[in-house]
């Protein structure tokens, strides 16, 4: 008898590590260990062209002392803060246009086809700005043709930020539009009643309310944007070196991974801090 | 409810915001599939003739057909995998009440959160000391981590919407687990498994910065693309790009459709009785 009930419990238990051993164990392996791979290898050394595990801080001393480093760390970082910024402004209206001015049935429509980009290829679109942008394509061509400069719009902030748009517009446009859309409708019309005014409304009900979402929607894009690298080298065109692509040629350069596993370290508290300061912000209570 | 609200701004202020947006999305999609059928060499607003040349050039080459297996080599088994752990956690999330249960959801939702190219490369380090390196096996293996919580958000989100009791009902009833699994909560997750695997499908196609530290000399058709980026202005890219957009363009949306009808139908049922 009670061998039978211990194999039944041996059985209940094979069953249900069936389904809950299976993510972790390959999160583990190949998530956990990588990035604690990572942490460890900013320590190792590099002797005679050779990666060798050690307990050293010369690739931290290193990468810390370097001033081009910072520069470079301060301009990624304004540059994906200030794209993230213009992306949720450009972003906010049609946003307002999905949860307020179009009926719920097709809501969901128009952000299916919002967020339907951010799966497809990404490098081609890229590829078709560059097109777009570049000497001979078709804005400057555009803007030949009204007695403007026909120059190439490439390398500049322009076209960096048209790169960075079409990267986090789709997660922008969802995440505004749901916190839009879960605005109490109740709240506004109580507004109205009193006697606001539409602007009062926006101002004083619809933002405040909708602040969490809106405030996620522009983390999110500075993220995106702060790891991207392609638009940053193909739009920006090396004008604006950035942390990823000081990493990418740190790795593909050859052996210096203990310097880029320490700028990978910087990156990753960098957007832990912000990730955290931002979210505190965005669900604080009212009145603090 | 919205015809009494007056707004901040006249309704054509907004809707162009929308038109803008639309735009500034879909035009470089919609370039791509224009410039891939015209006979110029450098793209440019007056095409002198259209052809279908690059096609032909496309499909005679041989590092993009060798590419193209790769990609769908390696989208077939990320979806595969990522499909059943996405679906696995979830359910013992919700069938099983365990020690550490909230730990293995936040560890599924942290590698969206590690910039790509911190994550490519902790995989490159991680794989050359395994001497996996360069090999097909080491992308699905990291496109497995990237895709699964796409899949996992999927699948989780469809089982909140099965009473928890439905399964426990068919067991008192003297169903054993593997049936009460096949029969009642397979059935009901079906859409979302489906949506799970285009998804993941789709996330693995599109995925180049792994596959390129990763992969070594296995190229996939981003990583193609990626190459083609760094030189001269090459017009295939456009019948690349055309292609990928209908492939992963009807992925997601299939996958939208999917789950679409799915919580349709599961609101008509509630309703009814």
């Amino acid at each position: 008898m009670s061998v039978l009930s211990a194999k039944l419990g041996l059985r209940r238990r094979g069953w249900f590590a069936l389904w809950a051993a299976p993510l972790p164990v390959w999160f583990a392996l190949f998530f956990l260990g990588p990035m604690l791979l990572l942490i460890a290898m900013s320590f190792w050394s590099v002797q005679n062209y050779r990666l060798t595990p050690d307990f050293s801080l010369s690739a931290w001393t290193y990468v810390l002392s370097l001033d081009f480093l910072w520069s470079t760390f301060w301009r990624s970082y304004g540059l994906s803060l200030l794209s993230a910024v213009l992306v949720s402004l450009l972003a906010f209206p049609a946003s307002y246009a999905m949860a307020f001015l179009i009926s719920p049935a097709r809501r969901l429509t128009f952000l299916g086809l919002a967020l339907a980009p951010f799966f497809t290829s990404y490098l081609v679109r890229i590829y078709s700005l560059q097109v777009f942008l570049g000497e001979g394509g078709v804005l400057p061509q555009l803007f030949h043709s009204v007695g403007l400069s026909g120059a190439s719009l490439l390398n500049s902030y322009t076209a960096l930020f048209l790169g960075h748009a079409t990267l986090t517009l789709p997660v922008v446009l969802v995440l505004q539009t749901l916190a839009l859309g879960n605005v109490d409708r109740t709240e506004m019309s109580a507004a109205v009643n009193l006697g606001a005014r539409p602007l009062q409304v926006l101002r004083h009900i619809i933002l405040p309310a909708a602040r969490p979402g809106l405030t996620l929607g522009v983390l999110f894009a500075f993220l995106l944007s702060y790891a991207e690298f392609v638009s940053a080298t193909y739009l920006g065109g090396g004008v604006f070196q950035t942390l990823p692509i000081l990493l990418t040629d740190l790795i593909r350069g050859g052996q210096q991974w203990p310097r880029a596993a320490v700028v990978s370290l910087l990156m990753m508290a960098v957007l832990l801090l912000t990730s955290l300061v931002t979210v505190a912000w965005a669900y604080r209570q009212k009145g603090n | 409810m919205n015809t009494h609200l007056k707004h901040a701004l006249p309704a054509w202020v907004w809707f162009t915001g929308l038109m803008l947006v639309f735009v500034i999305l879909y035009a470089p999609i919609q370039s791509a599939l224009v410039f891939s059928f015209s006979a110029d060499r450098f793209p440019s607003l007056d095409i002198t003739r259209f052809s279908t040349k690059w096609y032909a050039q496309v499909f005679a080459d041989a590092r993009v057909l060798e590419a193209l297996k790769n990609s769908l080599t390696i989208a077939l088994s990320t979806a595969l995998v990522a499909t059943t752990l996405g679906f696995a956690a979830p359910y013992a999330d919700f069938r099983f009440r365990f020690f550490g249960q909230r730990m293995v959801l936040a560890l599924a939702l942290l590698p969206p959160t590690v910039p790509i190219v911190v994550l490519s490369l902790a995989m490159l380090a991680f794989f050359s000391r395994v001497g996996l390196s360069g090999t097909v096996g080491a992308i699905i293996v990291a496109h497995v981590v990237v895709a699964t919580p796409f899949a996992m958000a999927i699948c989780r989100l469809r089982l909140e919407q099965l009473p928890q009791e439905y399964e426990t009902a068919a067991q008192n009833l003297g169903a054993t687990p593997g049936q009460a699994l096949r029969l009642i909560v397979l059935p009901h997750a079906a859409p979302a498994i489906g949506a799970a695997a285009l998804i993941t499908f789709a996330v693995s196609l599109d995925e180049y910065a792994i596959a390129w530290f990763v992969g070594g000399l296995e190229q996939t058709v981003p990583v193609t693309v990626l190459n083609t980026l760094q030189g001269q202005v090459d017009p295939t890219i456009h019948v690349i790009g055309t292609l990928a957009f209908a492939a992963t363009l009807s992925l997601v949306f299939a996958a939208q459709l999917l789950l679409l009808r799915s919580t349709k139908s599961h609101k008509n049922k509630e309703v009814s009785p």
